[in-house]
């Protein structure tokens, strides 16, 4: 990673989300928007984020890409627990106590 | 006399945003941790931390710079989770879209998933507040958790490489996402487009450019729209 890159990125991506953010709150009313619009951004948080752990949580980089055991049963349960319980910190601390507790059985890293 | 009544619906709102540090402070924390594991300097963390202000995108971002991603995915991906802010932008400019331009120029930089997720149920509730008031109230939410945001990354770096391996840092990351998203499914139609969204972007993992995440995330929130309009249709007698 150079210094160039990063801080193109920060840069970029602090000016998008900027505006992203101003978009309707400063420019048009938000009363406007049409409905098949808003259809679709409802769902952008879920279209991408799940996309984003799949990978992490099946191929971790800590067991070099291999299906660990201890990480998925910890994945399920943050999961499980957030669905159940509505509770982002409860999801975390249940997922957590998992991963240790599993990675302390199986004797692992 | 409006002073002191604004002062007050500042502090409802500081109270109510109070409990969110929970969430804020860890995954904060984290942030710094692992960008300065990825090699990013102090200044390099702390200001990806105060001026792209958005946890989940900075750790997406993040993700892809680790794999070496061109700039243009980078940008791409972390926007497309930012693009859920559009939203609360639209809905937050019924309640306070007749606030001076630079009040709502301030409110857009601090508009976070928890403070929108607040102030809209407070405005909801109290459909009779003013919009200064309601402006009073958004700041207040957001006053503990946006200062802190900062205060925990640099936390992190920190604490940075005194975190031991045993702890299993590497899947704090995945563990904080899954815990955030899981509240996120409220409707049949999330629960399409999140299924959606991993097995196109397992099926695509191979695509040139980091890609695949992308296009796994256009195609499901494609579904979850169409999902939508089709439980729609159905309810509809």
């Amino acid at each position: 990673m150079t210094d160039a890159y990063i801080w193109t990125i920060i840069a970029i991506l602090g000016i998008g989300t900027y505006l992203i953010r101003f978009s309707f709150l400063g420019l048009i009313a938000g009363r406007d928007l049409p409905e098949w619009m808003l259809r679709h951004l409802r769902y952008t948080a879920v279209a991408v984020l799940p996309g984003l752990v799949a990978p992490l949580v099946l191929w971790p980089s800590a067991t070099e890409g291999e299906v660990d055991p201890a990480r998925l049963c910890a994945a399920l349960v943050t999961f499980g627990v957030g669905i159940v319980t509505r509770n982002v910190v409860a999801a975390i601390l249940c997922g957590g106590v998992t991963l240790y507790v599993m990675i302390w059985a199986l004797g692992g890293a | 006399m409006t002073n002191a009544t604004q002062k007050s619906h500042y502090w409802t709102g500081f109270r109510m945003g109070v409990p969110f540090l929970l969430v804020v402070m860890p995954f904060g924390l984290l942030f710094g941790v692992v960008a300065t594991e990825a090699g990013l300097t102090t200044l390099q963390t702390l200001a990806f931390s105060s001026v792209v202000f958005a946890g989940a995108a900075q750790f997406a971002a993040l993700q892809l710079m680790v794999d070496n991603a061109p700039t243009l995915i980078v940008v791409a991906t972390a926007l497309a989770v930012n693009l859920r802010m559009a939203m609360y932008s639209a809905s937050l400019a019924v309640w306070i879209g007749d606030a001076p331009f630079w009040t709502r120029a301030f409110v857009a930089y601090v508009n976070v998933d928890q403070s929108y997720a607040v102030s809209i149920n407070e405005f909801e509730d109290t459909p009779d507040l003013t919009v200064p008031q309601r402006v009073a109230f958004f700041l207040g939410a957001v006053s503990p958790i946006a200062p802190m945001w900062v205060v925990a990354t640099a936390l992190g770096i920190w604490l940075g490489e005194g975190i031991p391996e045993w702890m299993a840092l590497d899947f704090a990351v995945p563990i904080c996402f899954l815990a955030i998203i899981a509240p996120m499914m409220r409707t049949l139609a999330h629960m399409v487009a999140a299924v959606a969204s991993i097995v196109f972007a397992l099926v695509l993992a191979g695509l040139p450019y980091n890609l695949g995440l992308l296009g796994a995330a256009v195609l499901a929130m494609m579904i979850g729209a169409q999902v939508e309009l089709w439980l729609t249709r159905k309810a509809a007698p």
